[in-house]
């Protein structure tokens, strides 16, 4: 049905064009659905949208064949290529927020793309738009349609969305990361909802996506990307499971595995900007020495956290909103704590309230033996300040691009009177740089000149040029690609190995949290579901939500690889 | 030379647009003309001895009695128009920049303050900004105006006309800074990198001048060329309007209104040719300004 | 949305007290309103007396809540230079102003909004270039520059349309109109005109940056995707999202209307309260200029409250809680 042959495209810029795609050759039969996968920067969006002619100016298609059926998607005018869309390709995109307008009721966005289509009345295109709605699995359609998009949770507008592209029979459907901005039970839902429109109604489905768990529950055939060109394809057990290019093969190496804890990922060859020397020893021996002092633990009781509610009536004084409720756990000295919970459950509001940001309404928390204060209580010369540091999960975001690494870096020293002089202070920096695995011309660059993997690995270092005793990871991978999250994961565990630092590691992936953690808490609408350390936790859950998130989360069946 | 444009976005725009770069020039020649009219200017327009109405009148020297002498002609009291418009500028310069970077220190400060501590301050200094906007720029000009010449002696208002009115510019511009960098503040503290200095325990003073500022300068630059443009039309407005500068120390808009007397009586140059500096010098400054804008929001290309 | 409501008349009811605080301070203040009055001849024990009588003596809270009283009743005062009601010299010339204001503001949105959205879904072409550059140079000439050409052409060198005043005026119910005489329309075109150029220029300039913002979103970018014929993308979504934040923007401008009118009825010698204001300001006459402090801001504060009942209207997010 679909066949693309020899694709590229191209993107002018003031310093030549930029090939984002080159050479790309892919098929999509009726009902099939094709996963197309790739890290960041590997153009798999940029396929999409020069499929269905909706590339970002100043992009263009240089080269390349795009047949739909018997059509030459090249060959059309603007106008037959605008007929075309909805009509027989359409494309779904990753945040359904943003793809509903906000100012239409549902039933008229729906509404509008079927009569776009056809020349049928509008109470026929509304009857057809509620059939379409249940089908999704939106009970009393008729009504609901009549809300507006934010009156929706995120699944019922995910599946709105699939709704609207569906609505005027398309043959493919291009669904860029369509379920990376939702809840594991609700991803679960949706990916099934995508297999059910393919087996019944024949539509091809593109997907896109770098999650590849998704790839191995849902997708028939696989096509690897990296750099805008083709390295592999073909069946999905094939290729996850027998990849055959030495990329895949670090690639699938590289995803973490839900079933076990491994000691460490298998480290890729060609890795960016990754240094390997023994420049570091001088960091190491610093963060060794000073003041030796054991591993510290912490301990959490009873903590509740509550924010006001945003006021809605004149009368009535709103009701508080619980974040946290009756948290209670102890890490362990030197021990990796995982906290797992999906998006609401109180993960990054449990983080602001070890750091200080935010304070606990009820409850006490330890550092060490020691009472910790908590929000405005701490003071910014108290100890903790010093003594917890943060790893944050947008290395976009963390850093701060105006600054210099080496001000970014030296500032824990001068901050907290660790190292006198500033010239020691820069070798000391220079010396954590190679100790994280990076050559030592950073210092003098800016944030901007580096990719995402190599700004969390400047995020570490300034985290441990703080000679901290607990090292809070909030989400450290979750925007990373799986070659670098891997890399990452290897150098938090040798560096905590190496030092006893306390971690606690926060995210939403359990996989990832599987391979880190000692002990694990898992998190829901902010209380604690369940708790214990992780191998057991993960092997035998008690608890009704653990196992159902474990059981939801998609994940390459271990009989695939090798 | 070319790698190095190219390297650097912002330039290499600016090569590329005519417009942009001749609005560059023409605004460096005023500028430049205006501070240095000490020194280049024929005749000090304010040194009642230096002209005479004897020579008063004449049209610039490509018209029928214009003289070399005075090359753009003379207005009624026989000031020579080059040196007055210099000087001219030169005021309204002066007046404009000096206004504009009061806005600027008193609107970032308070608008960094209200971002970063929010609550009450933020509350407080929004009703504030509210109460500055329900009076409009001139309202507040002519007020502060109109307020100093109910509160000084007679004397001290010639001395202090300059600063009376740089003070009232200032007052009706802040706003705009402080909304902006209020706004911008907003977005800056979610970003991790704020958090982080935050939570190291990092003092608040340092925070936001340290760490956020300069990542919020990218729009304010823009509202700092579009206040001065508006500075200057400001005190043009006031000077026509009579509140403004004095016909013996005129500004630009002062000469203006003088030139109107002459519109129907045919002298035409007192008139258009201020008006014209002027309008150039304001239009160069937008299109500097806009082209700022364009470069920090590549969005709007 | 009742709350919503509720708190902006609260802040609006704030505002307006501290402008009044303002104009009363303006009062008290600034020059001594028993001089003012009376003169030189008067004695001193007489201006003493007068004092008493008007209550100058007394606390400065109870003063401030005689002014508010008085104000609320309509009671503004007299003004030092004509000694009659400041009351009757501004309702006066309120017909003037705000004619002039509401013509200026409609010709700055019927021909601001079509440039902007034109501009901003051509952004290359040759008209939209021209029409950017245009706009340029209308933000930067003076608005009493943009007159006293308007004079030179129009009145002057044509002598198509009289160049001060307001012409022929008709009295409906007290109200001095322009409108519904050939005579008042020659006379309003170009103090119109030259008043709306600047809010014109303003308001393309908005449209089309807000417009460029959303046609790069992600539901247009769908919408497109699904095949939704472009007129209607252009405009029932595109515009439609677009007019959210213009309409908060169009409320700030009339305030900028009003302000701007004083030196349009300068130019144009406008019997409007802008003119009004600018001789209360060369004679110091305290008393007009504190009380056209307090109906500027009164315009200002109702026209926003409108406004924000409107972006209410329009934008469900406000009216209807969400679920999630």
């Amino acid at each position: 049905m679909l066949r693309v042959e020899n694709l590229t495209v191209k993107f002018p810029s003031r310093f030549g064009d930029v090939t984002a795609v080159e050479d790309m050759a892919m098929t999509i039969a009726p009902g099939e659905i094709h996963g197309l996968v790739g890290e960041s920067g590997a153009g798999k969006s940029t396929v999409g949208a020069a499929i269905i002619g909706l590339l970002q100016s100043p992009g263009f298609v240089a080269e390349g064949s795009l047949q739909l059926g018997e059509t030459n998607l090249r060959g059309l005018d603007q106008f037959e290529a605008h007929k075309l869309r909805g009509k027989r390709i359409s494309m779904i995109f990753q945040d359904p927020q943003t793809s509903l307008n906000p100012l239409m009721k549902i039933e008229d966005q729906l509404v509008e793309t079927i009569l776009a289509h056809e020349d049928i009345s509008v109470k026929e295109a509304q009857g057809r738009a509620v059939d379409l709605l249940e089908e999704m699995g939106i009970e009393n359609a008729a009504a609901r349609m009549q809300s507006y998009p934010h009156q929706f949770s995120g699944g019922m507008r995910q599946r709105a969305v699939i709704a609207l592209a569906l609505c005027t029979n398309p043959e493919l459907i291009i669904a860029d990361e369509p379920t990376t901005a939702l809840d594991v039970a609700v991803q679960s839902q949706v990916l099934d909802l995508i297999r059910h429109l393919a087996d019944v109604r024949k539509v091809g489905f593109m997907l896109i996506t770098h999650d590849i768990g998704v790839i191995a529950q849902i997708a028939d055939t696989v096509t690897v990307m990296r750099r805008g060109k083709l390295i592999e394809n073909g069946p999905t057990a094939q290729v996850l499971g027998q990849p055959k290019h030495p990329y895949t093969q670090q690639l699938m190496g590289a995803v973490p595995p839900l079933d076990r804890k491994i000691a460490r990922f298998p480290v890729p060859e060609d890795v960016d900007g990754l240094e390997t020397s023994s420049k570091g020893d001088g960091a190491e021996a610093w963060l060794l020495g000073g003041e030796r002092q054991d591993s510290v633990g912490l301990t959490l009781d009873d903590i509740t956290v509550q924010f006001a509610g945003s006021r809605t009536s004149i009368w009535s004084k709103p009701d508080p909103f619980t974040a946290l409720e009756n948290i209670s756990f102890d890490v362990r000295p030197g021990s990796v704590m995982g906290i797992v919970g999906e998006s609401g459950s109180g993960k990054s509001t449990l983080a602001k309230t070890l750091t200080g940001l935010v304070k606990p309404v009820s409850g006490a928390m330890t550092l060490g033996g020691t009472n910790l204060p908590g929000g405005k209580a701490r003071s910014r010369h108290h100890p903790s300040r010093q003594l917890i540091q943060m790893v944050f999960q947008d290395p976009f975001s963390s850093l701060n691009s105006r600054h210099r690494i080496g001000a970014i870096l030296a500032e824990p020293l001068w901050l907290y009177g660790l190292v006198e002089g500033e010239s020691s202070r820069r070798d000391l920096c220079l010396q954590m740089l190679s100790l994280v695995g990076m050559a030592p011309e950073a210092i003098d660059k800016y944030p901007h000149q580096f990719s995402g993997g190599q700004r969390q690995r400047i995020a570490v270092a300034r985290a441990l040029l703080a000679r901290p005793k607990i090292l809070i990871c909030d989400e450290p991978t979750s925007a990373l690609d799986v070659s670098i999250q891997a890399e990452l994961l290897n150098l938090l565990k040798d560096l905590q190995s190496a030092f006893g630092l306390t971690i606690i590691f926060i995210s939403h992936n359990l996989a990832v949290v599987r391979q880190m953690a000692d002990d694990i808490v898992v998190l829901r609408n902010g209380s604690i579901q369940e708790q214990g350390p992780s191998e057991r936790v993960f092997d035998t859950p008690t608890a009704d939500y653990t196992k159902k998130l474990l059981s939801l989360t998609p994940v390459m069946p271990r009989v695939w690889s090798s | 030379m070319l790698d190095f444009i190219k390297r650097h976005e912002g330039l290499w725009l600016f090569s590329r647009s005519p417009a942009v770069i001749i609005a560059a020039i023409v605004a460096v020649i005023i500028i430049l003309g205006a501070v240095l009219a000490p020194w280049i200017a024929p005749v000090n327009p304010y040194d009642l001895a230096s002209f005479s109405l004897m020579d008063g009148l004449l049209p610039p020297m490509w018209e029928e009695f214009g003289t070399e002498k005075f090359p753009l002609g003379t207005d009624d009291q026989g000031r020579d128009m080059i040196s007055s418009i210099l000087y001219g500028a030169r005021l309204s310069l002066i007046i404009g920049i000096a206004a504009m970077a009061i806005a600027t220190v008193l609107g970032v400060g308070l608008g960094l303050a209200a971002g970063y501590y929010g609550g009450r301050f933020d509350a407080v200094a929004m009703r504030i900004a509210d109460i500055q906007l329900a009076l409009p720029a001139i309202l507040t000009a002519l007020l502060i105006d109109g307020i100093a010449r109910g509160i000084l002696p007679p004397d001290m208002q010639q001395n202090l006309r300059v600063t009376v009115l740089t003070i009232a510019i200032a007052l009706s511009l802040w706003v705009n800074f402080a909304r902006t960098a209020r706004a911008s503040t907003f977005v800056q503290m979610n970003k991790e990198y704020v958090q982080a200095a935050v939570m190291q325990g990092q003092h608040p003073l340092r925070v936001m001048f340290v760490h956020i500022l300069p990542n919020i300068l990218g729009p304010l630059l823009v509202i700092m060329t579009v206040d001065l443009a508006s500075a200057i039309l400001l005190e043009a407005t006031l000077s026509f309007l009579g509140i403004g500068l004095p016909a013996d120390s005129p500004s630009l808009g002062t000469l203006i209104r003088i030139g109107m007397q002459f519109l129907l009586s045919g002298e035409w140059w007192i008139l258009w040719i201020p008006t014209l500096f002027l309008v150039a010098l304001v239009v160069s400054i937008n299109i500097l300004g806009d082209f700022l804008r364009d470069v920090f929001n590549p969005r709007l290309r | 949305m009742v709350y919503f409501i509720a708190k902006r008349l609260i802040q609006s009811v704030f505002v307006m007290l501290a402008v009044a605080f303002l104009a009363f301070s303006l009062f008290r203040f600034v020059g001594d309103p028993i001089t003012q009055m009376t003169g030189v001849e008067t004695s001193v024990a007489d201006q003493e007396r007068l004092r008493e009588d008007l209550g100058l003596n007394d606390p400065f809270a109870l003063q401030f809540m005689r002014f508010t009283g008085d104000m609320l009743q309509g009671d503004f005062g007299f003004s030092y230079r004509t000694r009659q009601p400041v009351a009757e010299m501004i309702t006066k010339r309120i017909p003037a102003t705000l004619e002039l204001g509401i013509v200026a503001l409609l010709i700055s949105l019927l021909v601001g909004i079509p440039a902007g959205v034109y501009t901003a879904l051509r952004p290359r072409g040759i008209v939209s270039q021209a029409i950017l550059m245009a706009t340029l140079v209308g933000v930067s000439i003076p608005t009493f520059v943009i007159g006293i050409m308007l004079i030179f052409f129009f009145g002057v060198q044509l002598s198509w349309l009289p160049t001060f005043g307001r012409g022929g005026t008709v009295s409906v119910g007290g109200w001095e109109t322009s409108f519904l005489t050939i005579d008042g329309w020659r006379a309003l075109i170009l103090p119109a005109v030259t008043l709306g150029v600047y809010q014109l220029t303003l308001t393309m300039r908005l449209v089309r940056a807000e417009m460029m913002e959303v046609m790069r979103s992600d539901y247009i970018r769908f919408a497109t995707a699904r095949g939704v014929p472009m007129s209607r993308l252009y405009f029932k979504h595109a515009l439609a999202n677009t007019m959210v934040p213009v309409i908060t923007i169009i409320g700030l401008q009339f305030g900028g209307v009003i302000a701007f009118s004083i030196v349009t009825e300068s130019v144009f010698q406008w019997p409007g309260m802008g003119l009004l204001f600018l001789e209360s300001i060369r004679f110091v006459d305290i008393p007009v200029m504190g009380v056209y402090l307090v109906v500027i801001a009164l315009f200002f504060v109702l026209v926003n409250l409108i406004v924000d009942l409107l972006y209410v209207a329009i934008d469900p997010r406000l009216r209807i809680k969400d679920v999630s």
